[in-house]
Formats: C-alpha cells, sequence, structure tokens
C-alpha cells in the first residue's frame, strides 16, 4: 500500500535523530552479524588449510597384514605372542594401474602413488630413526606443499638425494650437500645427499619424515613394483568423504577420507561454527528488541494520531502496515548500513589466500551480507508485529480524548 | 428534509456495579439532511457520548442506530470504518490534524486511505476545500506551524473532503477565541446552505449555537430540547 508507506517513512523522517539512533543501532547489530560472519568463516578457512588443507584428503593404504600363524591344534592353552612386523610391507601391487582412473575423478587435483616405510639414519656414530616417504619425481609438492616450507636447497627429488626436516639436521649436525645412511629394516641402505631441508612450524609429526625418490624407496624397502600408499588431494577437501566412497566403489581400494582421523579437528570446527551462531543469534535478538521497544514507544506517543486516522476511516489493518512498514524500512535502511559498515572495516585484513600468522584470518568473503540484509529485515517486520497490533487495537475514542 | 438518521432508545452505561454510570438513558433523536444542529447541555450531560456513538466510535450498550438505512447497531468494525470514510465526517476540539502532515495532506487524508494513495483529483479537491476556508496561502503549512483557528479550519476542510452527509463537530470553537469561532461557523453555516450537509455541532457557547437553526439540548441522559 503505497499511501501506507508515505505515511510510515514520513514518522521516520518527522523525528530524524531518532530514527537514525535506531537504525544506528540495527546497523550495529549487522555489524556484528558480519563481523562474527567473516572472523568464524575465516579461523575455520586458517585451520583447515593449516591442517587439513596441507595433509592428504583421500589416502589409499593397504591393510597391514602379519603373516598369518600357522598352529596345529596345541592341547591345553598356549600364549602366543608375536611381534608386529616392521618389515612385512603391507602393498597395494596393483594400484598403479588405477591412477590414471583415479586422476579422472572429478575435484581431484593431485594424487601421489608413495613407497613409504621406516628406516634408521646414521651419519658416524649417530643414528636417528626416521618415517621414509618415497615420492615421485615432481610430486614432491603435490600433498603437502614441501616447497612452501623448504628453508634451504630444493625440494626436487632425485634417485640418490633426500629431504629433511630442520630438527634432524640440527640432531646429526649435518650440512647441505653431505651424505647420510639410510638403513632399512631389512638391513639394505642407501647412501643419500642432503639436497634439501624443511620446516614446519607446527612440528610434531612431520619432524621425524624425511623424502626420498620413489625408485631409492624400492630399493631400500625391496619392493620391485607396487606401492604402499595413495595420496589424493582434492579441490575442496569437504567433498572428501563423498569422493572416497566414490574411488572405493571405482577402484576397489580402501579410500579413507581424512575426516576419519580428523575428527577432533571436524568437532573443534563445529564447536567454533556454533559459537559464531550463537553470537549471531544474540545480535538478531538485539535487532529485534531494540526496533520492538522503538516502535513501542513511537504507537504510544502516536495514539491520538492514530485516533484520529481511525476516525478518519483508516481501518486497523491500515494502521498495522503503516507500523510494519516501518520496522521493515528500520530493518533495510540498518542492514544495509550495516553490511556497509561492515564490509569496509573489513576491507583491511588480508585476502584469505595471505592469510598468516599473527593476524585476525578475518575472511572478508564470508561476511554473509545478503543473509545478515535479510534477517534483519525479516527480524525488524516480527519485531514491529506487536507494536503495530498495539497501535491497531487504540480505540479512537480514549484516544482523542473528547 | 428527508431522513438522515435515528436513534431510538439510546441507553449508554459505562463501567459496571458501583462504578456504574448510565450517561445516555433512553434518549431518541432524529436528524434530516441539510440540517445545522447545535448540541447544548451542561457539561457531563452525555454530548460528546452521543456525538461518539453517532459517529460510529462507539456502540451503544442498547437501543436502535440507523443512518441512511443502515442499521449501524449490527455493522462489524470493517464495515464501520467503512461507512465513516464515506458518510461522516469529525470536527474535534483537541488533536485534530496529523502533525507530521502539511494543511493539504490533512485534508487530502480521508479520501487517500480510501483510494490507496494521494491523487492530483483529491489533492485539486483539498486545495479548493482550502481555498472556501480562506486558508490558500496555508496549503503547505505544516500542520503545527498553524494557529488554532486555522488547524480547525483545515479540520473543517478535512471533514468535508469525501462530501459526507453528515459532520460532527465536538466543540470546534471551544479553544479559539470570537472572531475565529464565528469565522469558524460562518464557514459551517455556508456549506451547510450550499451542500446540504447536515452538522451536529456540540458548544456550551450560546452564541454559537444561536448561529444554528436548531439546538437539541441534552440533560439527565435524554433530549429535554
Ligand atoms: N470511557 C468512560 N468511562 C467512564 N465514564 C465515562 C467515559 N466516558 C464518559 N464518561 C462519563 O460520561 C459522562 C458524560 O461524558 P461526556 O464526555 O459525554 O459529557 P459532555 O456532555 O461531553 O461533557 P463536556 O461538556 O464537559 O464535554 C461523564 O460523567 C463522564 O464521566
Ligand atoms: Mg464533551
Amino acid at each position: 500500500m503505497l499511501y501506507a508507506l508515505k505515511i510510515a517513512s514520513r514518522y521516520l523522517t518527522a523525528s530524524k535523530a531518532q530514527t537514525a539512533l535506531l537504525v544506528l543501532g540495527v546497523a550495529v547489530g549487522v555489524f556484528i552479524f558480519i563481523f562474527m560472519s567473516a572472523l568464524i568463516g575465516g579461523l575455520a578457512e586458517f585451520i583447515l588449510s593449516r591442517t587439513a588443507g596441507d595433509i592428504s584428503h583421500i589416502t589409499i593404504e593397504a591393510k597391514a597384514t602379519d603373516p598369518a600363524l600357522l598352529l596345529g591344534r596345541l592341547p591345553g592353552q598356549t600364549l602366543l605372542v608375536q611381534e608386529k612386523s616392521g618389515r612385512a610391507q603391507a602393498t597395494l601391487p596393483t594400484a598403479l594401474s588405477f591412477l590414471p582412473l583415479i586422476e579422472a575423478v572429478p575435484h581431484v587435483i593431485a594424487v601421489s602413488p608413495q613407497v613409504n616405510g621406516s628406516g634408521t639414519l646414521r651419519r658416524g656414530t649417530q643414528t636417528t630413526p626416521v618415517s621414509v616417504i618415497g615420492v615421485e619425481p615432481g610430486r614432491e609438492s603435490d600433498i603437502i606443499n614441501l616447497q612452501s616450507y623448504l628453508i634451504e636447497g630444493t625440494s626436487r627429488l632425485t634417485a640418490g638425494t633426500i629431504l629433511m626436516g630442520q630438527s634432524q639436521i640440527d640432531d646429526l649436525s649435518l650440512f647441505l650437500g653431505q651424505t647420510v645412511k639410510l638403513e632399512a629394516p631389512g638391513g639394505t641402505v642407501a647412501n643419500l645427499t642432503l639436497t634439501g631441508i624443511y620446516k614446519i612450524g607446527t612440528g610434531g609429526q612431520n619432524t621425524r619424515t624425511v623424502y626420498i625418490n620413489i625408485a631409492t624407496a624400492r630399493t631400500l624397502f625391496a619392493l620391485p613394483q607396487g606401492v604402499t600408499r595413495i595420496e589424493i588431494k582434492l579441490d575442496d577437501l569437504n567433498n572428501a568423504d563423498a569422493i572416497a566412497t566414490e574411488i572405493s566403489a571405482l577402484t576397489g581400494l580402501n579410500a579413507e577420507s581424512w575426516t576419519i582421523k580428523a575428527a577432533q579437528l571436524k568437532e573443534a570446527l563445529r564447536a567454533q561454527a556454533q559459537t559464531g551462531y550463537f553470537l549471531k543469534t544474540f545480535a538478531m535478538i538485539t535487532i529485534i528488541i531494540g526496533v520492538a521497544s522503538a516502535l513501542l514507544l513511537s504507537t504510544y506517543r502516536r495514539r491520538p494520531e492514530i485516533g484520529i486516522m481511525r476516525a478518519m476511516g483508516a481501518s486497523r489493518k491500515f494502521v498495522v502496515f503503516v507500523f510494519v512498514t516501518q520496522g521493515a524500512l528500520i530493518g533495510v535502511l540498518g542492514g544495509l548500513s550495516g553490511a556497509g559498515l561492515g564490509y569496509l572495516a573489513l576491507l583491511p585484513f588480508p585476502r584469505r589466500d595471505a592469510f598468516h600468522a599473527g593476524t585476525l584470518p578475518i575472511d572478508i568473503t564470508q561476511g554473509s551480507y545478503g543473509l545478515a540484509i535479510i534477517l534483519t529485515v525479516i527480524g525488524a517486520i516480527l519485531a514491529s508485529i506487536w507494536p503495530a497490533r498495539s497501535a491497531a487495537r487504540v480505540d479512537p475514542v480514549t484516544a482523542i480524548g473528547q | 428534509m428527508t431522513e438522515l438518521l435515528e436513534v431510538r432508545s439510546l441507553v449508554k452505561t459505562f463501567g459496571s456495579g458501583d462504578t456504574e454510570t448510565r450517561v445516555l438513558r433512553g434518549l431518541d433523536l432524529t436528524l434530516g439532511t441539510n440540517e445545522l444542529a447545535a448540541l447544548l447541555g451542561p457539561s457531563g450531560s452525555g454530548k460528546s457520548t452521543l456525538l461518539t456513538i453517532l459517529g460510529t466510535l462507539m456502540h451503544p450498550t442498547s437501543g436502535s442506530h440507523t443512518m441512511l438505512g443502515h442499521d449501524l447497531t449490527q455493522a462489524t468494525d470493517a464495515e464501520l470504518t467503512e461507512f465513516r470514510n464515506l458518510h461522516i465526517g469529525f470536527v474535534f476540539q483537541f488533536h485534530n490534524l496529523l502533525p507530521d502532515f502539511t494543511a493539504l495532506e490533512n485534508v487530502i487524508f480521508p479520501t487517500a486511505i480510501r483510494e490507496g494513495r494521494e491523487t492530483a483529483a483529491s489533492r485539486a479537491r483539498g486545495r479548493e476545500l482550502l481555498q472556501r476556508m480562506g486558508l490558500a496561502d496555508r496549503v503547505d503549512f505544516p500542520a503545527p506551524k498553524l494557529s488554532g483557528g486555522q488547524k480547525q479550519r483545515v479540520a473543517v476542510a478535512r471533514a468535508l473532503m469525501n462530501s459526507p452527509q453528515l459532520v460532527l463537530a465536538d466543540e470546534p470553537t471551544g479553544n479559539l477565541d470570537r472572531a475565529s469561532a464565528v469565522q469558524v461557523m460562518d464557514l459551517i453555516g455556508q456549506i451547510n446552505r450550499e451542500e446540504g450537509t447536515t452538522f451536529l455541532i456540540s458548544t456550551h457557547d450560546e452564541k454559537i449555537a444561536a448561529t444554528c437553526r436548531r439546538q437539541i439540548v441534552v440533560g439527565d441522559g435524554l433530549v429535554t430540547g
């Protein structure tokens, strides 16, 4: 109704300072909503890229099988203890033939076949246990971006070279270009030249990992064909569960999504998102209470006018419409200005691909601007229903007070 | 003279039990078209109450109320709202104009509410009415900037906007000085002569009442003269 809109906007412009204050209050609520969205979204993005973004999203591994025990029926009870064999490499003998198939699956951006095992690094009298990853040359940075963690040398691996972590170098007092012996559990030894040093800030599991060429790893672990593990990276790690299932079905191999091992991370992210919903809900409630109380005050102040309008033939519906329209206008104005303010305030923060430690990882693209505006308009309309109904119930006789 | 409205055995009581006040006690009244009537009576005699009921802003406790052949005691709130808009104009003593609107916007309100917007035609009629009220130079004045007499003349113009058959005015000159009061009454008399609109005007002022062709006196909840 055009005329109700005219009256509503006239009422809002009649007390400019009051309306401005109300719109500002709504805008602040919207601003908080947007800021929280960008912060929670950016934080999740940051944590994921720093953790799950740098791991294999889908891993195909053979189930480690220990040799079958061939025991005959023995009288009485027999207690048998068998040490889990470090030598018994579980392999995927046919896996390599599936590589083109896996690479063709949508969303797969990298596939890295590996020959992995454990070994001992030896230099002089010093030894240190390491876990060895044998990767194909050219695929070193496909899963973990080794290149980005490199502090010296090259991440490129050729036959006879090794890439080691900073802490191992320190342990063995090694320098770039020196050689080191890597001994496999089977007793095979490889002489390797240190051509690259990496450092992963978060430390932990990666400090014991060394990278070598897959051909070297085959010799070392006596595995002339097949691989022990295939790591797969996706363009969106949130698709991992579905695509892992797809790859399993396609190849018959045991493809496992990163989420299975990273349940705690997912839990933490979910808790964080919930905190965000909580804060955003409070921002909305604040908006609704603010709009409702301001409009309720306005209906009270305008009782005589409402009485006159009713006497002149304005229906209750019309009065409701006037006040709900005021709520909607406040919602639109507050929503737009709050979203604008939010966007401006987020502009100085680095883009999501430029996140680095020490700054708030706020993602301007995750501000949920549209959602914030829509929720605000809906909230403001809902908030105006009660005042509007009370305005419509005004009795013209008592309001005009003759 | 044809009949415009009729109330029979009109009773209005406020409250109940010990605080029950019987304001109207079986009042009968008939108004015809083209009447100019003053409503007199001591304070508290029920003049405003009667005007409010005639204006369909309040239901009587009992009795009949018909206007233009409609039984208004049976009508719903929505029906009464539309009926008021089309057939009845009001002029009140206080709180008459919408303060956030200009004189012209106030005058055309009854038409705009019916048409859903302000049209060029309604603006033209509003201007013409304001001109007749001697307010041609106050058309776009914000309502609060008008003098008391000007406000009441704007209110009269607004009451006439939808060309109603009946205008109810509750002490329209109560707040005005003699000259302004006479001016407002002259305009009312002129409209009544030219358009045949019936006016029922409550007042305490004998001189104002004397300018009307008919005087209705209420007392003890009945028409006494
Ligand atoms: N809503 C109400 N509740 C209770 N009593 C009321 C109400 N409205 C009016 N009355 C009472 O009804 C009686 C008549 O009031 P009304 O306003 O109709 O008188 P009036 O003739 O217009 O008086 P005045 O000349 O002073 O304006 C008064 O005694 C008043 O107290
Ligand atoms: Mg009165």
